[in-house]
């Protein structure tokens, strides 16, 4: 009960009119970003992250993470209407949103992709209000050995639930451990890994590496497709709007396994994207018309609309429990935080009640004001989309910079963006996964920090993360993640030999 | 803006992957020899400042030299990308660079202009008209929602100065 009057007196903070004008700002600024090519969740948050650096915290956050929500919503807008994904999410919307477009059926289409988006989200938030304080108290009694199997779990699903072929995913996130450790030592306070160049003293920051990987190199991604813009036009009415939310009931099943599959992909960080494609090949296999699919059906947008929104919004449960980001847009809130002198993790239910809780109704009532915004302006973002790319790009490399030099007022920062950049380039075109990358830079320093207690503690013997049944059940689900392709071939292969 | 030429020639898969694996094996091995320098062992205060990325390097080396081995095993000659459009990926990557390296020297403002000039202009091929109102206006606005509003400062240069803002 007390969970519910913390609920109540979070809505009163979210509902403070300054804390609402900046969420309806938010949201406008996440589904231009949404829908722009370039600037995706994870750098339009982290190039807006200085504007709020004079704000409160709790308003901070909540435009922030409205931010988020707009880009969630933004990316299904291009995908239906101009066959291009926003957002790497919203891939598997195009499979029938676009075809949905095509006959005639736009409004439809963008209808089923938004409510489908509010419904996962709505889920995943209320997921979030009963289970959050729990892990949290749960996790107050977390040592450094428990805190650093926590670390070594998440890594562990990135390397067996990704997509990316394993030992890609575990140079890429190695990549991004060493660059956290480039710089002052926090234990000893020695100075390592800068071989005398002192503009590497503070080492390297997420946000930088961040706006490079996802901004820059989605940039240079698209100027090699050579994109152009083609789509068709977007109208929404009400009734359209009306008749499609009377269809949408008969798909709850699939409403359902979604929500489910998105809340599951994104509490362990494997993310949106995965969801969204696994939750519309479940729906494809299970659907009494699956095989229309990819032809126009509506069921075809809900199910991976709603996994990605659910998927996006619990990112933010281990982010705010445990202080481990579910996915790299949560990792940059998590940097937020870091900057306005939050500590993440479970303290921040005892300590910051206002902050979590106003963030918690805030969730709820951006989504709400997201749904909105979107089903009552889709034709003023659609036609962001007709300003051609030569405008878009430049405007678009022009803020990146502006966010990289910003966060530490040093021009050093704006030319690392760029090697990111190029960097960001190469790796996808060779698919290494980026979001282990980041996440290993906002969490190296934390992991090693835990790591290194935990010897401490033991002198130096590994046998402290087995020492209980806590850490010995964390460290032991992190080992079955690691391996977890390893052990799928080898269970089919004695499937296939017992047969 | 199409990229799609005819001679369809360009560095393979192969090449860029093999590649890709070695100057992240590379990056290991800087890694590993600046742990060394850090010290690896157990100091007065426990584990050295090296002791972690010390193992975090030799995982790196390792990844590469797997990942460097199924490159190699590779057999499909797929290409990476075709020159043209490598060459539209630089055409976006040099200016940037000049750009970016300008900064320090001219400040964010003028650089922008002429970056955002540059770019309609010769990239896009428009007109003086819309080029410079956009290459002028988005600098202002910028000017006014951070320095302003958010009070966030920007590296600005001589110019700026001589305007007095």
């Amino acid at each position: 009960m007390e969970e519910l009057a913390n609920l109540f007196h979070g809505f009163a903070v979210a509902l403070q009119p300054y804390n609402m004008m900046l969420m309806v700002v938010g949201i406008m600024l996440g589904v231009i970003i949404g829908v722009l090519p370039g600037l995706g969740g994870a750098n339009g948050v982290a190039i807006l992250l200085p504007l709020t650096f004079s704000m409160p915290p709790t308003s901070a956050i909540i435009m922030l993470s409205c931010i988020y929500w707009g880009a969630l919503f933004g990316g299904a807008i291009t995908s239906i209407l101009f066959n291009i994904p926003g957002e790497p999410w919203s891939v598997a919307t195009t499979f029938d949103g676009y075809p949905m477009a095509q006959q005639g059926k736009p409004g439809e289409a963008l209808t089923a992709a938004f409510t489908s988006s509010f419904v996962g989200a709505l889920f995943a938030v209320a997921m979030i209000t009963l289970v959050a304080p729990l892990v949290a108290s749960f996790a107050l009694r977390f040592g450094p050995a428990e805190k650093f199997a926590v670390y070594f779990l998440a890594f562990c699903s990135f390397v067996g639930l990704s997509k990316e072929p394993p030992f890609k995913t575990i140079a890429a996130m190695m990549i991004g451990f060493a660059l956290a450790a480039v710089g002052l030592d926090s234990i000893t306070g020695q100075l390592r890994l800068t071989f005398g160049v002192t503009e590497l003293l503070n080492g390297f920051d997420f946000l930088i590496a961040v706006i490079g990987l996802f901004g820059i190199g989605e940039i240079l991604l698209t100027m090699e497709e050579g994109l152009s813009f083609r789509g068709g036009n977007a109208k929404i009415n009400l009734r359209v709007v009306l008749q499609t939310w009377r269809e949408l009931p008969a798909y709850w099943v699939t409403s359902l396994r979604s929500c489910l599959i998105g809340c599951w992909m994104g509490v362990t960080p494997a993310g949106a994207t995965p969801a969204s494609f696994m939750s519309y090949g479940i729906a494809k296999r299970l659907a009494k018309n699956g095989k229309n699919f990819g032809k126009g059906e509506i069921e075809g947008v809900i199910a991976p609309e709603t996994a990605a929104h659910a998927a996006g919004t619990s990112a933010l449960l281990p982010m705010l429990s445990l202080g481990v980001p579910g996915s790299p847009t949560a990792a940059v809130l998590l940097g937020g935080l870091l900057i306005w002198g939050l500590q993440p993790g479970p303290m921040l239910f005892v300590e910051q009640k206002e902050f979590v809780w106003g963030l918690i109704a805030s969730m709820y009532l951006g989504n709400l004001a997201g749904l909105l915004v979107v089903l009552t302006c889709v034709p003023i973002f659609a036609a962001i989309l007709r300003v051609p790319f030569s405008i878009i790009a430049p405007l678009i490399l022009v803020l990146c910079a502006i966010g990289a030099y910003s966060v530490h007022n040093s021009t050093f920062d704006v030319m690392l963006m760029l090697v990111f950049g190029v960097l960001g380039y190469l790796l996808k075109k060779c698919n290494y996964p980026l979001a282990p990358l980041v996440l290993a830079i906002v969490l190296g320093d934390k992991a090693e920090e835990a790591f290194r207690q935990s010897l401490l503690g033991s002198q130096g013997s590994l046998a402290v993360f087995f020492s209980n049944g806590l850490v010995s059940t964390i460290m032991i689900l992190g080992l079955v993640a690691l391996f977890w392709s390893a052990i799928q071939e080898g269970y089919s292969r004695l499937r296939t030999a017992a047969a | 803006m199409t990229a799609r030429r005819s001679d369809a020639a360009g560095p393979t898969h192969k090449a860029v992957e093999t590649g890709m694996a070695l100057l992240i094996a590379a990056f290991g091995i800087i890694v590993i020899v600046g742990s060394l320098k850090a010290g690896i062992t157990w100091g007065a205060e426990g584990p050295r400042a090296g002791f972690f990325p010390f193992y975090i390097g030799i995982s790196i080396v390792a990844a590469s030299a797997i990942n460097l081995w199924s490159a190699l095993r590779d057999h499909d000659d797929r290409l990476f990308a075709e020159w043209g459009q490598l060459r539209q990926v630089m055409s976006v990557v040099v200016p940037t660079a000049i750009y970016v390296g300008s900064m320090p020297f001219v400040g964010l403002y003028v650089a922008s202009i002429i970056f955002i000039g540059w770019f309609m202009r010769w990239l896009g091929g428009y007109r003086w008209l819309p080029t410079v109102a956009v290459a002028f206006g988005m600098p202002i606005i910028t000017y006014f929602v951070f320095e302003r509003w958010f009070l966030v400062p920007l590296p600005k240069g001589p110019i700026e100065e001589w305007l007095g803002l």
